[in-house]
Order: C-alpha cells, then structure tokens, then sequence
C-alpha cells in the first residue's frame, strides 16, 4: 500500500488494537484530551473545515449538520452512533468496530463535546454479535479508566455512551426509523419535516446521527487538523473513504481509499482484477441501492462522490460490488428487488405494495414467464414510488430497478421474447407463479 | 387483560439484566427491545408470556411489544431448532453461489427455509444481507458467523456441530458467544 492515506484502519493489523492498551499504546484517547481543553465550536469549526462528509451514504458534511441544533436550545441534546450497517455489499463499520471499536469511541466523545451531549448511543444492528461484544468491552474499559460516566478524563463533562443492539430491520439505518427504535418502537422513519433530527430527535430533544466511520474519522481530524484532512481526496470529497469489496474479484475485503483514486485502478490494482480473469460486466459503486453501472461507463471515473454522480451512480456506502460476465442480470435485478420488497417497513403504501409487485415481475421474467410491456411496468412502477415515500428507501427500491433495465435492456427483453414463444402452457406458467407465492420470504 | 395480571417471573438473572437496561435509558420504553431478547434467550422464542413480562418491567400495554416482536425477523415468532442456521442469499453471496449452502442444507436435513427438524436441534432460514459480502457465501449459527465457506466447510460444521453438541444457543452476547466450537472461530473456517 503506500498509495492512499490511512485515517480511519491506522493499527488495525495490530491484534490488541481493539482493547483499550493496545489502542492507547498507539496514541489513542489523545485526541479526546485534547479537544476537551478546547471551546466546543472550535471542535466544530475543525469539522466544517476538514469537509468531512456523512460516510453512512447521504454524503452529508458532518460539520454542518452539529451547527444544526437549535440556538438558545434548553433541552438535553443526544449523540447516537449509527452502526445499523446493512445496506447489501457494505461491512466497512464491521471492521471499524471489531478491530478498533475505541476509535469511533472516542470520536463519539469528541463530537457529544462539541454538540454538548451528554448521553450518547451506538445503534448497531442485531446481527453483529461478535462486534457488539467488541464495542461492550470498549466501553467497559473507558467506563474503569473514567474515560466516560461523571468528570470524563478529569474534566467537568459528564458523557454515558450506551450500546442498543438493533434487531434486524434494514430501515433502522435511516436516521428516523433509528430514532423511533431507540425509543423502543417499530423502526418506521418519521415525517419530514423537520428533516434534520438535530432539531426534533430522540425523546424529541435535538439529536446528532452519525455514522461510525464518520465518528471514526475525527479523532485524525482534531490530530492533524482540519486543513490535513481537506488536503486528502478531491475539493468536494475530502479525505478518505472506506470502500467494501465483493463479489467476483481476487481480493475482497475493506478498502480505505483517497478520494478521487481511479475506479478501475481500485478494481485491477488493489482489488487483483476480476476473479479468474473472466470479462467485467457491470459494478454497484455504492450499495445495493444505488444504480449498476456497465463496464463501459467506468473509463476515467474516479472514486468520489461527484464523479461517480457524473458516471449515473452514486458513492452511497461505497459497498462495491463487482460482476462478471457470467451474471444474468434479471436474477440480480430480482436478488435486489426482493431485498426491498422484503426490508419495506410498511409505512408508505406506494413503496410497501409498489416493492412486492416490482419483485414479482423480476421473478416472472427471470423464470420464463414475462410478458410484452413488463419492462415498462416495472418504470412505471418505480416512477410512482420514487420520491412519494417519507423516506429515501422509496428510491432505493426504485433506482436498482430502473437501472437494470435501462443498462441492459437487451437481456430482459430476451428473456420476455423466449417466454412469448415458448411452448409453456398457461397452466405452467401459472405454476411458476404460485411457487412464487408460496415460497415468498 | 388478564395475562398481565398473572405475569410469570423469569429467573433471577434475567430480572436483574433487564432493571440493569432499563437503568440505561432515560426512558424506560427505549428497553424494550433489550428486554425482548433477554425474554427470548430464556424462552426460546417469543411466546404471550414473554411479551407480558416485557409489557409489566417496560410498564406498557402487551400490545405495544407485541409490535415491536413482530416487526424486527430476530425475535422468533414462533420456536427455532438449538442450532439455528441462517444462509445469507442477497447479492455478494447469491454471485459466489450461496445457494450451494442452502442446497446442501436441505438435501443433508431435509429442511426447508422457515423449517424446524421434528428433534427441535435443527432449524433452517435463507435470510437478507449480513454484512459479511466479502467473505461470501456465509452462514450465521445462533450468533456465531461462519464465513468463506463452501459445500465442503459448510458441511465440516454441521458434522462437528453433529458430533459436539456445543453449547451455541441463545449464547448471551456477553461471556457466552460462540462458545464450545472449539478450533472453528468465527471467520477463520
């Protein structure tokens, strides 16, 4: 490596790093000392200038969003750790909290000092057990050093941070579907506006949602400062970014990238190209959200949130997935649609109907049973769900969708014109359908 | 209602865990979801008498916990096997042939997704995306990851589970987790 600055997996291939010796050995808790000398807007405006954006997916700068709160608030204010990780093709949190759970600790206390919170939470989603006992030992320790509870490292700040395991809802990602499960109810996000819950959140106080690798990323801020940071990446998206890698390439795994690197030097050079040199056939930059791009259209995009914007995706999570060219693209589009119709909290009735009915078509095409206008069906489909949901997961349903369609538009139709010829009866193709029905989920 | 008035205590342990996270919230509601799995670990699955005894320490009516159970997959609605086997089948598995596992599974025990063995040892479940895309195809055991898996290794745990019985149920997140599979460690399969 050598290539790319590392802010975010400094001294995770040490194996002590995740206990809080091991991570003080290698200068850890510094930073929180530091900042605890300093006035909270300095903190801040450290984050404004460093151009850190929100790593859960939105891309959101950090910063801006702690300036937020209210002024002459006189409520209590929160700090809630977003560790719901499970947008499919995304486990870069995973690796933060297993190997160096301290690090997003201790950006934790830097940000609950500069918004003035002091009750703070790590929401991380049910399924990440073995991370969750990482994280309740971190805090274990910081709680028998008295690096949290009453007078933080002797200061006058009190801060209590709690680890609220979640229970396997995709939406709960979504700041306000978190917010509504913290408070112990189902996880189905709230009515914007107001659209930042730093101004109604959590026991409606003000409330600061960031995600781990966010929070993770602040201890190097206040180090080195906000210039250091903002000199790393590209103008727009500063610093680096942790990029998950799977599906068909030779060396999976978590990433940490310099904004702005090339994608297909990414692919070739650290992810050892395509696995048994077959062709590429299409990547998601960003999450199984985001739109799939062709291999034709990666020439010259680069790793950030604007140029894979231009390219027609989005940097989302950064969950990376590769295909090659043995992929049928009607069963991957069928593989995410069913994701979604399966993760809908429900709520909204164009996304809770509009997911199941999209899924069905994939699955009719897929399995020979299309029909002429299914294409457009789906489009139609996706166009009415797309920005009618409370939330953003509306669009994540749809924008797969669609662009799977439109990038390979010529295998769906395929599909849909052997299904008109072929020889399978109504009956049968009835019977496909129902196996559909009685297997769902 | 009546089941409210005549709510069964559950052990001591699992009283004291769950006054401990309510003691972490500033209110108690936020607890619920706590006080669901430490119901669950000892109960097996959710059953009326675990929401009640929910609904009484969280001090709301059942039918509020009754909502949560439902709307989140890891409360068992109805009783799962002890070894409770989970095939991750979104896109980074299905690309690296996760449905090989879930194949195998059923030829090998004759279980289908959503599907308990009459012994009550196995139960069977095809689930959505574990975050575990990069070392694909996976399945998760009660709380135990086993990653990088193929027909082979896959098989390797479930003989050594046959053969060892570990303790892997319900395995409390805290001192027990992944206990008793001794030599298999989570992503090292």
């Amino acid at each position: 490596m050598g290539k790319h600055h590392t802010v975010l997996l400094r001294h995770i291939e040490h194996a002590d790093q995740h206990t809080l010796t091991g991570y003080e050995s290698r200068g850890g808790y510094q930073q929180i000392k530091k900042a605890l000398a300093l006035e909270p807007a300095k903190i801040t405006e450290e984050v404004i200038t460093s151009g850190l954006r929100g790593r859960g997916g939105a891309g959101f700068p950090t910063g801006k969003k702690w300036t937020f709160i209210p002024k002459g608030n006189t409520k209590p204010v929160y700090l809630i750790n977003n560790a719901d990780e499970s947008e499919p093709g995304t486990f870069k949190d995973r690796v933060l909290l297993e190997k160096t759970p301290h690090q997003t600790l201790e950006g934790m206390m830097i940000a609950a000092w500069a918004v003035g919170a002091h009750w703070a939470c790590v929401y991380i989603r049910g399924e990440y057990a073995f991370p969750y006992t990482r994280l309740q030992q971190a805090v274990k320790e910081c709680y028998a050093k008295g690096y949290l509870g009453k007078n933080i490292f002797g200061s006058k700040f009190d801060l209590d941070i709690v680890i609220h395991r979640g229970a396997g809802a995709y939406i709960c990602g979504e700041e306000t579907g978190l917010i509504e499960s913290l408070e112990g109810r189902k996880g189905q996000p709230r009515i914007k506006p107001p659209y930042f819950p730093a101004a109604i959140g959590v026991y409606d106080c003000p409330t600061i949602v960031n995600n781990v690798e966010t929070l993770a990323a602040i201890p190097w801020i206040i180090e080195h400062g906000g210039e250091a940071y903002k000199a790393i990446g590209t103008e727009k998206s500063p610093g680096t970014k942790l990029f998950s890698a799977s599906g068909h390439i030779n060396k999976p795994g978590v990433y940490e990238v310099d904004m702005g690197y090339p994608l297909l030097l990414f692919l070739n050079e650290e992810l050892g190209g395509v696995k048994g040199g077959k062709k590429l056939k299409a990547i998601i930059p960003g999450g199984s959200s985001m739109p799939v791009l062709r291999a034709d259209e990666l020439e010259g995009v680069t790793l950030d949130y604007e140029s894979i914007q231009k390219a027609g995706s989005l940097l989302g999570s950064g969950g990376f997935i590769v295909m090659d060219e043995s992929v049928d693209m009607a069963e991957a589009a069928l593989n995410i649609a069913r994701f979604y119709a399966h993760e809908s909290c429900g709520q909204c009735t164009p996304c809770r109907e509009g997911g199941h009915w999209i899924e069905k078509i994939f699955k009719r095409i897929s399995r020979g049973s299309g029909k002429s206008g299914d294409v457009e069906l789906i489009q139609s489909i996706a166009k009415q769900i797309e920005g009618q949901t409370i939330c953003v997961f509306g669009e994540a349903l749809a924008w797969p969708a669609q662009a799977f369609l439109k990038k390979f538009p010529e295998e769906f139709k395929a599909l849909i014109e052997q299904a008109e010829k072929s020889e399978a009866t109504p009956q049968k193709k009835r019977e496909l359908l129902n196996v559909y029905y009685e297997g769902a989920h | 209602m009546s089941e409210h008035s005549q709510v069964k205590k559950l052990s001591d342990s699992a009283e004291k865990r769950v006054q401990e996270a309510i003691a972490l919230y500033p209110s108690k509601r936020s607890a619920i979801m706590a006080a669901l799995y430490i119901a669950q670990e000892e109960l097996g699955w959710i059953t009326d008498q675990a929401v009640a005894w929910v609904a009484e320490r969280i001090s709301t009516p059942p039918v509020q916990v009754r909502e949560v159970a439902t709307f989140y997959t890891m409360y068992y609605k109805k009783p799962v096997g002890k070894y409770h086997v989970q095939v991750c089948r979104t896109l980074s598995c299905a690309l690296c042939r996760s449905q090989k596992l879930s194949q195998r599974f059923k030829e090998r025990f004759g279980l289908n997704p959503g599907e308990v063995s009459s012994d009550g040892r196995w139960s069977f479940e095809e689930v959505e995306c574990l975050g575990s895309c990069g070392t694909a195809p996976m399945c998760e055991i009660n709380d135990t990851y086993f990653e990088n898996l193929t027909v082979e290794k896959f098989d390797q745990v479930l003989s050594r589970i046959e053969a060892e019985n570990p303790d892997l149920r319900y395995s409390t997140i805290e001192d027990r987790l992944g206990a008793g599979l001794a030599g298999l460690p989570k992503s090292e399969v």
